[in-house]
């Protein structure tokens, strides 16, 4: 079943194009990894699909979350979606939580807002059973904490937790792990993998971090100044590239030495 | 870093001291004072320090730290006037001008400016010259005055938070500006308002005795430590000692007011957060 439908989106600005007619399909329990380097397009590409483009961005096409056409549709239509059936995990797990409230509060939010839990009570203790299942270390006391009381892979814990709070059919990650190092990287990766596995959720994985996508992603699309110039099987992409600047980035990365 | 910490405790400590001396003045000179601060005793004038009298009398025979004890809540009073009124309506403003379109917090901005340009006891002096002279009239103009720091605060504060991944969810989430300004925006910037609400209150002790002492702040024969400070100017040479003691309160007030403050703000600084 295909959860996300993408056809021909353009974005522009002004009389500039940034994203030019990018395609492609995201089925349920599907990860897809979404590669290139920065200003190539991607998070464009999944601010569309969330309808948070910024002011003055314009974008065609279409883009299909089961049924609904997103492209368009109303400010209302959106806000019902974003947070239940779409979520969104940020890069910077420091800012993406509000300092002054405990994060325990901060995952009963979504729920509290889409009425998927019928009252606080049952919301917090539901942030609870989700910390839990994202492995935070004491859940209940967790819940009680305030996000400087965390470590920057705890935060991210929490972001996921939240973003899962009301089972999403698509989860959309804009380097979740830039922000950690090596060790914590690979725990959180391996919890995405377990959550969208055990929730049949649709991924869409933004990273320019090619060891990542191998981890994660069974499919991946190449992005490059606003196009998307190859997709396919990780394996096979990442493995013999035909474009030329897939190559590169393998190169590149290679360079590194991960 | 243990040290810079136990500074920081310290100016708390010192600050918090030295506003609780003061409002514990303010709360005992309403049960019990050595001495009627208003009885005027002819006979007693222009004494020295004694055990019948702490800190001497005035020229009228008063007793000055009767005087010195109820002058305290004119002290508090015009604080929390000045202050109360400056931080309800430059806050909200702020926020609205962080949060609102670029030509409205642009417009709540610049008429923040008018206001900036007029000096605070030029305003308070009109506005006693208007409204006729006394404790509040002069507060509430030195409250409007105050209106910008708070408002400018505020709206740097918001535009920081403003720019924040949760606020970018809730509004996304079409969480309603009142809701995220509640929720999100007035808790984390409510450190920047509490800091500067207790440095404008060392201002606005500071306007008070100098209004009073021009006349246009709290009326005789209310005591307050700036009228103890202008009836003392003509016998300066005579008795600076009745100078002094008026003096040394206002300046120790001020004094815990800003170190008060400055504790305050190491406490809600995030960024020091990791440290303790």
């Amino acid at each position: 079943m295909t959860v996300l439908r993408v056809d021909e989106l353009s974005v522009s600005a002004g009389g500039q194009s940034l994203v030019r007619d990018v395609s492609f399909q995201i089925g349920a329990g599907e990860r897809v990894g979404l590669i290139g380097e920065s200003g190539s397009g991607k998070t464009l590409t999944a601010s569309s699909v969330l309808g948070l483009l910024p002011d003055g961005l314009h974008a065609t096409g279409s883009v299909r979350l089961g049924e609904q056409e997103l492209l368009g549709a109303s400010e209302r239509t959106l806000s019902r979606l974003r947070g239940m059936e779409i979520s969104m995990v940020f890069q910077e797990p420091m800012t993406a939580l509000n300092p002054s409230m405990r994060v325990g509060s901060q995952v009963a939010e979504p729920m509290l807002l889409h009425g998927t839990r019928p009252d606080r009570r049952a919301a917090r203790s539901a942030a609870v059973e989700l910390f839990d299942s994202v492995r935070l270390p004491d859940p209940e006391g967790t819940a009680r904490a305030y996000p400087h009381q965390l470590s920057g892979g705890q935060r991210q814990r929490v972001l996921l937790a939240i973003a899962l709070a009301n089972d999403p059919a698509l989860l959309i990650c804009d380097e979740p792990t830039t922000a950690l190092d090596v060790t914590v990287q690979a725990q959180i990766l391996a919890l995405i993998l377990a959550a969208t596995r055990e929730r049949d959720t649709a991924l869409l994985f933004i990273t320019h971090d090619l060891a990542v996508v191998a981890s994660v992603c069974e499919r991946v699309l190449v992005m490059l100044d606003g196009e998307i110039i190859e997709s396919g099987g990780t394996r096979e992409v990442l493995s013999s590239p035909r474009h030329e600047y897939t190559g590169k980035l393998l190169a590149a990365s290679d360079l590194e030495a991960r | 870093m243990a040290l810079a910490q136990r500074s920081r405790n310290a100016s708390l400590l010192a600050g918090g001291t030295l506003v609780g001396l003061v409002v514990l003045a303010a709360l005992v000179s309403f049960g019990w004072t050595p001495h009627d601060p208003l009885r005027v005793e002819a006979t007693d004038r222009l004494l020295g320090p004694t055990g019948r009298y702490v800190f001497g009398t005035d020229r009228f025979g008063r007793d000055v730290a009767s005087q010195l004890l109820v002058g305290a809540r004119s002290t508090l009073y015009v604080g929390v006037v000045a202050v109360g009124l400056a931080a309800l309506v430059g806050t909200p403003l702020g926020i609205l001008a962080g949060m609102s379109r670029r030509w409205l917090g642009e417009f709540v901005m610049r008429a923040n400016d008018l206001v900036l340009a007029f000096p605070a006891l030029l305003l308070a002096i009109m506005f006693g010259a208007v409204f006729g002279a006394g404790t509040l009239t002069a507060m509430i103009a030195i409250g409007i005055a105050t209106v910008p720091s708070f408002a400018r605060i505020a709206r740097s504060g918001t535009l920081q938070v403003m720019s924040t991944e949760y606020v970018l969810a809730a509004r996304a989430a079409g969480r309603s500006p009142a809701f995220i300004a509640r929720r999100h925006v007035l808790p984390n910037i409510a450190g920047l308002v509490i800091v500067q609400c207790s440095v404008s209150f060392a201002i606005a002790v500071l306007a008070e005795a100098a209004l009073s002492f021009l006349g246009f702040g709290t009326r005789p024969p209310t005591p307050s430590w700036g009228r103890m400070l202008q009836e003392s100017q003509e016998l300066l040479a005579v008795e600076p000692r009745l100078a002094l003691i008026p003096g040394i309160a206002i300046a120790l007030a001020v004094l815990g007011f800003n170190l008060l403050g400055d504790g305050l703000r190491d406490r809600f600084d995030p960024r020091l957060e990791a440290y303790r």
